[in-house]
């Protein structure tokens, strides 16, 4: 066990370093020079030179990455003499735009993109379950056409189309809900709560379709096994049949895909936090990549890989505590 | 490799199928769908756009307006542009009404954009599709030192947060021949998805008699991996390929409706969402219409790829 865990976190660094290396190379050679961009309008060569050096853009390559790298773990100095910055780690460098930190505009709209997520994962996961479940019991029958076909319709929608329709029918038209605005938890809680039903609903209609479908194809492959027959033979309800034994082994891929995806929208819903205004992480970087701000770019790409790596170690792990025929030691 | 044989067997489980209906795959999958009447009324939508496409210019010609042509008679300036009449001006003269502001005929930009998300879903299809048959076959059929160094490729691809990734090349690299950039970048990070099935089919069909009886028969590699492993591959790449289209169609139209994808004044039907997100309360036709004629695109693939998977696996699911 110990020597499989070291073995994936070492693993984990690789690909995070990788994925840090190819994008800074690719920043490095495409995009066009960030201290012409910094300096703006009323720009001189000499003012162009300075920015250059404080940012030390002069550097080879691998010495710029290197820094990076440092400023990461170790935290770095920018500029030299009585100009110099002290920036601590985890230090992902100033944004070109604001020249605030990296790291302060990341953890501060963080918890908004977990508010996003979580609200959204619950959502998916009861629909996806419950929806999967009735779907499968009436096998065949027009509740689980109906609810099958619904799925497809879900899975076709793109999200920021979904997005558009429900804010106009929602807010334009009925004006059940308020027109969004970011109101902080603490004034208001109802209107927060409020502000955060289409974004989530928009987010979660994807998932929950294919969950659906994922949930009602296991729910069939555990119905028609032999520990099933002895339940019903033996005269069990049939809602606690489907409860405890179609249900449970079913979960197990649900928990899986759902642990990855999880992690994948917690670095960030780009289009529906833009599309709905919501000041997270994916509204971020689908700013900063408009204004070609890089440390920003650079910063939100890591922290979607993070996430994307880290969830999937997470759920490796919890897939052997959820199904004892699974041994993480054996397993590689 | 103790790979559980789960996998093995889920690998196997469609191959079976495919050896039933293996007298001539081809015409029963096609009979299966002409008797399914919701799959011909996705054929024949998913034709129509095609038709759409590849006719552009003539049916601009017929509706009577260029998708760049500007009709100020059709918008109202005091209004800030909003189209005249209702249902975003929707007449005769403007089939499915005009764009605010400028009054650029909604229809035709309808008709050039589906040139845009054919092209691109179809050609990053194409290239995801040959890159992940390749490699998928090198991978299984050679295992050890090969599969190791393209698997672990593949899981790095596969752990990129490839929409942002994504976003940012596409924003840094310049903005000409963007329409290529889309399909490399989507073709690039989507050909993992494929190989892996490839690679676990692969490597159980080898194991099969017929393909040791070719070997002991004396037939060369290439011959074994061709003419008998890839044909048994036939219905699990048509099934990928089917279901890869809507998601293609879906990432371009995402990429444009985030500003780094068809670059304007050349039109997309994503692109055309984005712009209309701003006028959404004034003028909900502006994004219904392009929304309508996406979100159907997208469903008539998935459907009709549901259909075919059913066709050729009538076992699974």
């Amino acid at each position: 066990m110990a020597r499989y865990l070291v073995h994936r976190v070492f693993g984990m660094l690789v690909v995070l370093f990788l994925v840090s290396l190819f994008t800074y190379m690719v920043f490095f050679l495409l995009a066009p020079d960030p201290a012409v961009q910094i300096c703006g309008k009323t720009c001189t060569p000499e003012r162009i030179d300075q920015i250059r050096a404080n940012l030390s853009l002069d550097d080879p390559f691998l010495v710029q990455f290197l820094h990076f790298l440092q400023g990461l773990f170790l935290g770095r100095d920018y500029g030299t003499g009585a100009s110099a910055v002290h920036c601590s780690a985890p230090c992902l460098g100033y944004s070109f735009q604001s020249a605030q930190s990296v790291t302060d505009m990341i953890v501060q709209r963080l918890p908004v993109t977990a508010v996003v997520a979580i609200g959204a994962a619950v959502l998916w996961l009861l629909a996806g379950v419950v929806g999967g479940l009735i779907s499968a019991v009436r096998e065949g029958r027009f509740t689980d056409k109906f609810i099958t076909s619904l799925t497809l319709g879900g899975m076709s929608v793109p999200n920021y189309v979904l997005a558009l329709v429900l804010q106009y029918v929602f807010v334009v038209w009925l004006q059940w809900l308020p027109f969004p605005q970011a109101v902080p938890f603490a004034d208001d809680p109802a209107q927060w709560f409020l502000n955060f039903i289409l974004p989530w609903t928009v987010l979660a209609v994807g998932y929950a379709s294919s969950y659906t479908r994922l949930t009602r194809a296991n729910v069939i492959d555990t119905l028609g096994e032999n520990f099933v027959r002895t339940a019903r033979a033996k005269g069990l309800r049939p809602d606690l049949v489907w409860r405890r034994h179609a249900l449970r082994p079913a979960l197990t891929p649900i928990v899986t895909i759902a642990g990855m995806d999880f992690a994948g929208l917690l670095g960030g819903a780009l289009i529906t936090e833009s599309v709905f205004g919501i000041n997270g992480v994916g509204k971020l970087a689908a700013d900063s990549i408009t204004k070609n701000d890089q440390p920003v770019i650079m910063a939100v790409t890591l922290l979607a890989a993070f996430f994307v790596v880290v969830g999937n170690m997470a759920v490796d792990l919890l897939y052997s505590a959820i199904d004892p025929r699974v041994r993480v030691g054996a397993a590689s | 490799m103790s790979i559980s044989s789960t996998e093995l067997e889920a690998a196997g489980a469609p191959e079976t199928g495919a050896l039933v209906a293996a007298t001539d795959p081809r015409r029963s999958v096609w009979h299966t769908l002409l008797r399914d009447p919701s799959a011909i009324a996705c054929l024949v939508y998913i034709g129509l756009v095609i038709v759409m496409a590849l006719a552009a210019p003539l049916i601009v010609k017929v509706s009577g307006w260029d998708p760049y042509e500007f009709d100020q008679t059709a918008i109202d300036p005091n209004l800030g542009g909003i189209p005249l009449g209702s249902w975003g001006g929707i007449s005769a003269e403007h089939w499915l009404g005009v764009e605010p502001q400028s009054g650029r005929d909604i229809f035709a930009r309808i008709v050039y954009g589906a040139r845009a998300s054919m092209l691109i879903a179809v050609s990053a299809t194409a290239l995801t599709t040959v890159l992940g048959v390749v490699f998928g076959l090198l991978a299984g059929y050679f295992g050890g030192r090969t599969d190791m160094v393209i698997s672990r490729f593949m899981e790095f691809l596969m752990a990129f947060p490839a929409l942002i990734f994504m976003i940012a090349v596409l924003s840094a690299l310049p903005a000409d021949n963007r329409q290529y950039l889309l399909v490399l970048v989507i073709s690039v990070f989507g050909w993992p998805y494929l190989a892996r099935i490839v690679r676990a089919q692969t490597m159980s069909l080898k194991q099969r008699e017929f393909v040791e009886a070719a070997r002991a028969s004396g037939a060369s590699r290439t011959r074994l991996v061709f003419t008998e492993i890839l044909p048994n591959l036939r219905s699990t790449i048509l099934v990928m390929v089917t279901l890869a289209v809507p998601g293609y169609i879906g990432t371009e139209a995402g990429l444009s409706f985030l500003g780094v994808g068809v670059v304007p004044p050349t039109p997309s039907w994503g692109q055309m969402i984005s712009s209309s997100v701003s006028w959404y309360s004034v003028v909900p036709t502006y994004f219904l219409v392009p929304g309508t004629f996406l979100a159907l695109l997208v469903l008539s693939f998935m459907v009709l790829g549901d259909r075919v998977r059913s066709a050729v696996d009538p076992g699974g699911r």
